[in-house]
């Protein structure tokens, strides 16, 4: 079931992440709720989705079980703040980061770890 | 996308937001530029219960909805956008961006916004969602039983401290004055509350932990002791600044850096217009906003029909 309402596409569940990030070279996964710290960055994510087409941008409920699998993440251990954003390549966590973050922030992160 | 409007907005709250229905829907060809996310401060609230017509809803669907129609009169909307250069003076006014477009249009209308204050302290930034949050809402679940300082003194800081003891085994609030600016009900409710202590009259000088917040020290202003607080997270209300940096030179600003309007929104440059959280006004509320911006495209819609005449 959708948690979100974002313009992103929405993962559901632990196994269709699994298949997203190994159809695709590089996915961005916010994970987050429908919260001040976490609309800016599906808002980003967006406006990136119009002009990167190497990235596969999705959004993930924190609060939906499956989503164990960022919120257990090691990459993600000791964060405290929503929302939890991964950056996958080649099936693998490139970077993962906590909280807010701005457009700069973001596409440096495109552009330095999935390139 | 062409690169002449007749009206410019800079911003996409809920005063530009509004301010680009009003005009798109009056057949101005509109353009909303906006550096931040679509929805402004707007988006931070998590339940809005108090505007009219609307029972209760959320920021972002309001903000969303009111995208919607301003896109749906046809009013074109750029957001994430950083602008570096403006030209109000002239008639025609122009707008430069950072990826080197340039938009022009005969009016403009200036709605950037406020964003929270920080702290501006070493280890802010380098503990932000490790420890350090400006929203408890989000964040306060991730501090069960944890011991965590709230900054501030206001409305915002003493509500959320008493929300947060919902889950932290104590709430520190640090505060610079000897009294607080919160309303009378929010300090009883925060003052009556046995998680929380206050720490007046000090100020947080450095945040400090191994990869997660460990502890926050805190100066005491009258006698200059400084003092460690063992706190694991630490929330941030210290109020919000009007997002007026760029436009400083530009129009008339006051001693807060808000931008000064008559009841019309009116700048001191004619055709330039201003709404919403960054002009000078006492209650900054999504109704205030709301209204602000439709007086402002109101005005604009009059501005150009005199100058075409």
């Amino acid at each position: 079931m959708k948690m979100l309402q974002t313009g992103i596409k929405e993962i559901e569940s632990a196994d269709e992440l699994q298949k997203v990030i190994s159809e695709n070279e590089n996915v961005m996964v916010c994970c987050g709720r429908m919260g001040p710290m976490c609309i800016p960055v599906y808002d980003a994510m967006e406006e990136l989705e119009e002009d990167r087409e190497d990235v596969k941008f999705y959004s993930m409920a924190f609060d939906n079980p499956e989503a164990h699998v960022i919120r257990n993440a090691p990459e993600a251990q000791g964060f405290m703040g929503l929302p939890f954003t991964m950056y996958y390549k080649n099936g693998n966590v490139a970077h993962a980061t906590s909280s807010i973050q701005s457009m700069d922030q973001i596409t440096s992160v495109l552009d330095n770890k999935l390139n | 996308m062409n690169d002449t409007f007749d009206v410019m907005i800079i911003g996409a709250g809920a005063a530009g937001l509004t301010a680009g229905i009003y005009t798109s829907r009056a057949r101005l060809s509109t353009l909303i530029l906006n550096e931040g996310a679509v929805g402004g401060q707007m988006v931070l609230t998590n339940e809005v219960a108090n505007y009219p017509g609307v029972e209760t809803t959320n920021g972002y669907v309001l903000a969303n909805t009111m995208k919607k129609q301003a896109k749906s009169f046809g009013c074109k909307i750029k957001s994430n956008v950083k602008i570096t250069k403006y030209n109000l003076k002239d008639d025609v006014k122009e707008v430069e961006l950072e990826d080197g477009r340039s938009f022009k249009a005969k009016s403009v209308i200036l709605t950037p916004g406020g964003r929270p204050r920080s702290l501006n302290i070493p280890g802010e930034d380098q503990f932000k969602g490790t420890g350090i949050s400006y929203c408890a809402t989000c964040d306060g679940d991730f501090f069960r039983d944890k011991e965590i300082a709230v900054i501030g003194g206001g409305n915002s800081a003493l509500e959320e401290a008493v929300t947060l003891t919902n889950f932290a085994s104590k709430v520190t609030v640090v505060h610079q004055f000897d009294h607080f600016q919160a309303f009378k009900h929010a300090v009883e409710e925060a003052q009556k509350n046995p998680k929380i202590e206050f720490l007046m009259q000090s100020e947080p000088r450095e945040f400090a932990g191994n990869g997660q917040l460990q502890n926050l020290t805190v100066e005491h202003l009258p006698s200059g002791e400084k003092k460690k607080l063992d706190v694991e997270g630490t929330f941030i209300f210290i109020g919000y600044l009007p997002n007026t940096e760029t436009l400083s030179g530009m129009v008339e600003l006051n001693e807060r850096n808000e931008i000064v309007v008559d009841r019309d929104m009116k700048t001191n440059i004619p055709g330039v217009f201003a709404a919403g959280d960054s002009i000078n006004k006492r209650y900054r509320q999504i109704t205030t906003a709301t209204a602000e911006g439709t007086i402002a495209a109101l005005s604009a819609g009059e501005y150009i029909r005199q100058t075409m005449e």
